[in-house]
């Protein structure tokens, strides 16, 4: 029980940065990617945020087999460059391009009960379970 | 390049950001994961075997908004203008691409980056380089929006 509410708490506090930061706001993100028009260098600066501080819980946790609450640490492999990993990225970055919403903010928007937000979700739900049949054709 | 000073929000977005690095710190500390959100959901869809914890990390970002409205207050409004089967299409590929790609914007570019993973740099490259060039086709080669 404590792991859970632990987790819907780190839920919790990330969706309120999404909301603070404007990155809940698709018109500032798109704003933000188009840095050949009128630029907004906002969302550098979540970003910068944002690391600026779990860079120092990574650095304490790396060393560790077990977090806090007595789950292992599950930290996934940091260096195998493949071309799924750059396909990936690059059809992730397209989508984003066009709407302006990453995962992230299209939950905060499905939760601020925009009809918008519900079809981005469950679009994006939709290609999560088509990636397991397509991924067997991808080397 | 032209800044676009008037919509420029830099203490509200640092703010944001640190929370947002306070959320992944706290997770990785406390419960030993990577807040990762297509991660997350991922799972979530293939049904895997620790889905209370996923689906309450979920459940907490899809609640933000209300703790918003009763915590602060009103809450910010966003401005949305990508057309139905537009935003379809941009859902589908978010879906599809971070399952590929094994990551978004908070798993490889917050907690990625964090980690100095080469991996994690390379795909946040990539994303932020062709999101780059779609917005730069859209409003400039089509002229849309």
């Amino acid at each position: 029980m404590a792991k859970l509410l632990s987790a819907l708490i780190a839920g919790l506090l990330f969706g309120l940065g999404l909301l603070l930061s404007g990155m809940s706001n698709p018109a500032k993100v798109l704003g933000f990617l188009d840095v050949t028009g009128r630029w907004d260098p906002s969302l550098a600066l979540v970003m910068a945020g944002a690391i600026a501080v779990a860079f120092f819980a990574f650095r304490r946790a790396e060393g560790k087999t077990h977090a806090l609450l007595g789950d292992p640490l599950q930290l996934p492999d940091k260096s195998r460059l493949t071309l799924r990993l750059v396909l990936g990225s690059v059809l992730f970055g397209i989508g984003w391009g066009l709407a302006g919403i990453c995962p992230g903010p299209g939950l905060v928007l499905a939760g601020m009960a925009l009809p918008a937000g519900w079809w981005f979700v469950a679009a994006m739900l939709l290609g999560m379970l088509l990636f397991r049949p397509l991924s067997r054709c991808l080397p | 390049m032209q800044i676009a000073w008037d919509s420029f929000t830099p203490f509200a977005s640092l703010a944001g950001g640190l929370l947002i690095g306070l959320a992944a710190s706290w997770l990785v500390l406390m419960n030993g994961r990577i807040a990762g959100i297509s991660g997350m959901l991922g799972g979530l869809v293939d049904r895997a075997g620790d889905w209370p914890l996923r689906l309450a990390f979920v459940l907490g970002l899809i609640a933000a908004p209300l703790a918003w409205r009763g915590l602060i207050g009103p809450l910010p409004l966003p401005q949305l203008g990508t057309p139905l089967p537009l935003l379809l299409l941009a859902g589908l590929l978010v879906g599809i691409g971070t399952r590929l790609a094994a990551g978004c914007t908070s798993g490889h570019g917050v907690c990625g980056l964090s980690r100095l993973s080469p991996r994690s740099l390379v795909a946040t490259l990539s994303f932020m380089g062709s999101a780059g060039v779609t917005v730069f086709v859209m409003r400039h080669l089509l002229g849309w929006s």
